[in-house]
């Protein structure tokens, strides 16, 4: 029996051997481990043996036919493995063929500066309020400390509805109109669209603004820098500084222009900042006591301050956009260039 | 505000360089939008003298000089053509190597064989005329003074070198509008005094009591002094008078004329002189123009006047429009004999108006139109009133005339703390540098046991309060001595987006998802505008606002509606080859409650969309408007629509709980065949717009979601082959499914089929039916009963069968 099973054995390892396929594989089953299998078939032998030798050459045929199963879950493991590799090899790609995506749209540069700003003011405590864009006289001069012979009227081309509407000029208006309806402690920011009757290679008729305001007991000009220090480390990193210069604005007192330390050249000067190392960036200033007056609010109780930023400038400065105009012309190239 | 360098170190000891004194102006709020240096444009140009002169062989014109330039060359050989030429005579010599005014370099070079070592200059070479140097107009060589040294850089010998400071001057300063206002300013920068211009005379003629002035409008003429001066001699100005004039870019006239112009120059006062003899009756009256009064100005153009426009008449007639410019009818002429000195301070506002309304305007007009105060008129009077006879001019009388509004004008006195001043900056200045800083820009402190009286300079009209003052003071002691701090003691407060302002980016956000870019274009546009979307003459976007200024007729009225502005951006587009795309804004259009405007008309915020391309079909579009239904959780419903410039069949308008809240569709034909672009790309062209009513879709909005539990029981559902004619619109046939059954949760188009078989006209639309309700499952009979009602619902209703 010992004889039959290893000379069997040297023929099962032949044939197990030949198994490349799920067919062969089978064919081997068939031959060895079916019903009808060679190695089923030496049970039948035992038959033949005395009762004595019975038991151990049952045990020998069971060890052989486990080996033989176990030979054979190896073979048919091999085989699964290598028909799942010709299957991914038959389904592999040119995985450097072109994404299929649904093209994502994106907002514009304005909205995304707009956004930004709000942010940092937002998490400063900011109420965000837009006001209307056809304003009253009143609202966009006289009660911001402009009245009618006021030579800073000139410095706005001003586009005029009627004597008594016009396009707003600067955002400032809703600033009165948060002032009217609400007491201090007031932090509101008002961006929103602005008309200049203006237009240039570096002006456009129609452009965005940001103007903020912080009306409290004891509010410093040393708040007002600090508050801008935080929104230009925001803008343009952590590492460019404010600098303040004496200006006028008739709605506020002291009135000053904020530069902002290069961002390009980190200040030793270079053709963004024209050779200075500072680039302008926006207007401020402690708000005119005569403007609180005129909203109800007690200038010898409550002090502020206001600032208004050009969104297109920072727009431009941040993207390194040269060109004005291209915020407004919507070409598709340009505006697929931005994203949040 | 030009100011040259010479000019302010008349008035302040300046030891520092233009760059210093550029930098110290830019820190105290002056900013120097150009430091020019006028001796910049010349080079290597020198004194040289003529030791020889002979006449080139073969020539007509040319001479061949030796030149003694001194240390630049003792005898340099240099041709010239100039006829004004002789031995001895000193000019200007531009050496090998110069430049010269308009970027020219001089070279040494040969001519007709004779080397010529550079060139002899004229005044125009050099860029100067006579009231820089006499002779430099001459046509000709300049020939110098024959003191002049040998070698000299010749910018010093014509007083090139200098420096003009373009500062720019902040509304609130017009008391800086001038050279003395500037130098006040330099004086307090620098710590050192102003020496203020003379301002004394003395009566040498006898006055006339016949001449009379009158104000008869004090609310547009606050202030009006007047002299008269007699026997009045014009000469030419002296050459220190001159050089001011050439600095300030005017010409020199004669010693009477030049004398108005330096003390606007000098002072800032603008003033104006009437030839007495030709005013009629002596008499000077201020007041408003009558209608129909005409007046012929000095520049001999004549104006029609109006009630608005203040004039000063002799006893009849205009003879000055107030501030403008004088009339031709009473100026200073060479045979005049005597004059009368007009020093006035007239409404800003007024002048500004009279000059616009006219169309005229002059150096006086615009140093009104910034603000004159009433310090430099006392002061200009009396500063020109010395020059007559510092000049010997003319003879100064004692007719005078003072005419004020209100009372008499004194020093404005604010009552401060230094601890106000403190407040507004955050810092703790020193009372000291306060007092010391003050006191330089002239204000007088006066410390009563802290509280300070301090009055204000009569020229600083603009202070008003102690913010004025902290100004004043942080300006000189520098801003960079501000630490920024972060608000310590304000209150917290709740800031962030409104829930409306939220909803608008969420939308924006939305969209770009879609893949649409979000555009930004004009608030304004033109008629032009409204007829491309062929918007018939009585629709009611035709009512739109019409700006009084605009700039360009392009730009001349508020929008009505957003959709020929996204237009016109997709048009842009596809001439830039741009030729797919999608596109939104959601801005604001303009609706005036009545025309001509007077309330404030509504800002209707509305979305506009447009997508373009191969890609795009109406569906497409309506995807995207499905898109802005699923993110706010609404039901939005499509009917066929119509608008003058959509596509008849291809529109539809959308509406949500019962409100129209716009149209989308396809642009239609006719105005994709008129559009600017390529003719054989129009056929091509896919073009598809939404207008959408924000207001109205943030009016459905809901707030508060609530959760939904899942459903608990089984749905069942049928599918259904219809079969119907083609005009049935598949919305149509939802309809009536869903009022055929209440057990019916939703109905959903799979499938349409046209085929030879279904016939012509026909088509089959395939539905699967939903049937589900919340609180119980649905038996199978009673779906099979309810699918029986369907199909009777939609052959008795659209004469629909099942396939």
């Amino acid at each position: 029996m010992q004889n039959l099973i290893d000379q069997m054995a040297k023929k099962v390892d032949e044939d197990l051997a030949k198994v490349s396929s799920n067919e062969t594989l089978a064919e081997f089953w068939q031959t060895y481990l079916s019903k009808n299998g060679q190695v089923t078939g030496l049970m039948k032998q035992l038959r033949n043996l005395s009762a004595d030798e019975r038991p151990k050459a049952g045990k020998v045929i069971n060890e052989f036919k486990a080996k033989v199963q176990a030979q054979y879950d190896q073979a048919a493991l091999r085989m699964k493995q290598l028909e799942l590799a010709q299957r991914n090899a038959a389904e592999a790609v040119d995985i450097t063929l072109p994404a299929k995506m649904r093209p994502q749209g994106a907002l514009h540069p304005i909205t995304l500066v707009k956004n930004q700003v709000i942010d940092v003011f937002a998490g400063m405590g900011f109420e965000i309020f837009e006001g209307p864009e056809i304003e009253d006289d009143d609202h966009n001069f006289t009660r911001l400390n402009i009245p009618k012979d006021h030579p800073a009227r000139d410095m706005q081309d001003t586009f005029y509805i009627t004597d008594e509407y016009l396009l707003r000029t600067q955002t400032s208006g809703g600033q009165i109109r948060v002032m009217d309806s609400k007491k201090p402690p007031i932090k509101v920011l008002s961006p929103g669209r602005v008309f200049r009757a203006d237009s240039d290679a570096t002006h456009s008729p129609m452009f965005h603004q940001m103007e903020g305001l912080v009306v409290d007991k004891g509010i410093t000009l040393c708040d007002l820098q600090g508050m801008l220090d935080c929104l230009v480390k925001e803008l343009f990193g952590s590492s460019v500084r404010t600098r303040l210069r004496p200006s006028y604005f008739p709605f506020t007192e002291p009135s000053v222009e904020v530069d902002v330390s290069c961002f390009e050249c980190g200040g030793t000067g270079c053709s963004l900042c024209k050779g200075t190392g500072w680039i302008e960036i926006l207007g401020s200033g402690v708000v005119n006591q005569n403007v609180l007056r005129g909203c109800g609010i007690a200038p010898e109780v409550y002090s502020g301050f206001a600032f208004g930023i050009g969104i297109e400038r920072i727009a431009m400065l941040k993207y390194g956009i040269n060109n004005m105009g291209l915020l407004f012309e919507n070409d598709l190239r340009f505006l697929k260039q931005f994203s949040e | 505000m030009k100011v040259p360098f010479s000019w302010l170190k008349e008035f302040v000891d300046i030891d520092i360089t233009a760059q210093e004194l550029e930098k110290k102006l830019f820190d105290c709020g002056f900013e120097v939008e150009e430091l020019i240096d006028l001796s910049a444009p010349i080079s290597r140009v020198v004194v040289g003298q003529i030791t020889h002169l002979e006449k080139q062989e073969g020539t007509d014109h040319l001479y061949l000089c030796r030149v003694d330039c001194g240390e630049y060359g003792h005898d340099l050989g240099i041709t010239t053509g100039a006829p004004n030429i002789f031995e001895g005579a000193k000019v200007p010599v531009a050496l090998d190597g110069a430049t010269l005014p308009g970027g020219i370099t001089i070279h040494k070079r040969v001519m007709h064989g004779i080397e010529s070592n550079g060139m002899m200059c004229s005044g125009e070479e050099l860029g100067i005329n006579n009231d820089w140097y006499e002779g430099a107009e001459t046509y000709g060589l300049l020939i110098l003074d024959p003191d002049t040294p040998l070698g000299e850089d010749i910018c010093k010998v014509v007083g090139l070198d200098d420096y003009i400071f373009d500062i720019s001057i902040t509304a609130n300063r017009p008391d800086c509008q001038s050279i003395l206002g500037m130098a006040r300013e330099v004086a307090a920068i620098l710590n050192r005094p102003v020496k203020m211009p003379a301002t004394d005379y003395t009566v040498n003629a006898e006055g006339d009591a016949a001449i009379s002035v009158r104000v008869e409008a004090p609310d547009l003429c606050p202030r009006y002094l007047a002299h008269y001066v007699r026997n009045i001699r014009p000469a030419p100005s002296p050459r220190w008078l001159k050089r001011h004039l050439a600095l300030a870019g005017l010409r020199s006239i004669n010693n009477v004329v030049d004398i108005t112009n330096h003390t606007l120059l000098e002072i800032g006062q603008p003033m104006h002189a009437f030839d007495l003899a030709k005013v009629k009756d002596r008499s000077i009256v201020v007041r408003r123009a009558k209608p129909g009064e005409t007046i012929v100005t000095l520049d001999e153009k004549e104006f029609n006047l109006s009630e608005s426009n203040l004039v000063i008449c002799d006893s009849e007639k205009p003879v000055c429009i107030a501030g403008v410019m004088g009339g031709l009818n009473s100026g200073i002429a060479d045979d005049s004999k005597e004059l009368l000195f007009e020093c006035a301070n007239f409404a800003r506002d007024s002048i500004r108006k009279t000059s616009r309304s006219l169309g005229q305007s002059s150096d006086s007009s615009l140093r009104y139109e910034k603000g004159v105060d009433e310090y430099s008129t006392e002061l200009g009077l009396a500063r020109a009133l010395h020059l007559i006879q510092q000049l010997d001019c003319g003879d100064v009388t004692d007719t005078h005339f003072d005419c004020m509004a209100g009372g008499p004008r004194v020093r404005k006195v604010l009552t401060v703390t230094p601890e106000k001043i403190n407040g507004v900056l955050g810092i703790q200045v020193p009372e000291d540098t306060m007092k010391e800083i003050l006191s330089r820009l002239d204000f007088e402190v006066q410390d009563n046991q802290g509280v300070w009286t301090v009055s204000v300079p009569r020229y600083r009209e603009d202070v008003e309060g102690y913010p004025d003052l902290a100004e004043e003071v942080i300006r000189e002691y520098g801003y960079d001595h501000i630490v920024p701090t972060l608000l310590k003691t304000a209150a917290v407060t709740n800031g962030g987006l409104t829930p409306s302002q939220k909803n608008q980016l969420k939308l924006k956000r939305l969209l770009a998802a879609q893949g649409f870019f979000e555009a930004s274009t004009m608030a304004f546009y033109s008629t032009a505008e409204l007829d491309m979307l062929h918007l018939p003459e009585k629709a009611p976007q035709r009512k739109a606002i019409r700006l009084l200024n605009p700039i360009t007729e392009h730009l001349s009225i508020m929008r009505t509606i957003l959709a020929p502005s996204m237009l016109n951006v997709i048009v842009e587009n596809l001439k830039r080859g741009n030729n797919e795309g999608r596109l939104f804004e959601l801005s604001n259009i303009y609706l005036p409650h009545e025309l001509p405007v007077t309330q404030a008309p509504e800002e209707r915020l509305t979305l506009s969309l447009g997508a373009f391309g191969p890609k795009e079909d109406f569906f497409t579009l309506k995807g995207a408007v499905q898109a802005i239904a699923q993110a706010f959780d609404l039901d939005f419903t499509y009917e066929r629509g119509e608008v003058s410039w959509l596509h008849p069949g291809i529109t539809a308008t959308v509406s949500c709980e019962g409100r129209v809240l716009g149209v989308l569709g396809k642009l239609s034909n006719e105005i994709t065949g008129e559009l600017k672009i390529a003719k054989d790309e129009k056929t091509n062209q896919n073009i598809y717009l939404a207008e959408l009513d924000y207001v109205a879709l943030s009016e459905c909005f809901k707030t508060g979601y609530r959760y939904k539990p899942l459903p608990v029981f089984a749905q069942t559902k049928r599918d259904l082959a219809l079969v119907c004619e083609e005009t049935v619109s598949c919305g149509a046939i939802e309809e009536v499914i869903r009022s055929a059954s209440p057990l019916v949760s939703e109905t959903r188009l799979f499938d349409i089929y046209r085929g030879e078989k279904l016939g012509a006209e026909k088509k089959s639309m395939a539905f699967t039916i939903t049937f589900a309700q919340d609180d119980r499952e649905i038996p199978a009979q009673e779906v099979e009963n309810a699918v029986q009602n369907i199909l009777a619902a939609l052959k008795e209703e659209l004469q629909i069968e099942m396939r």
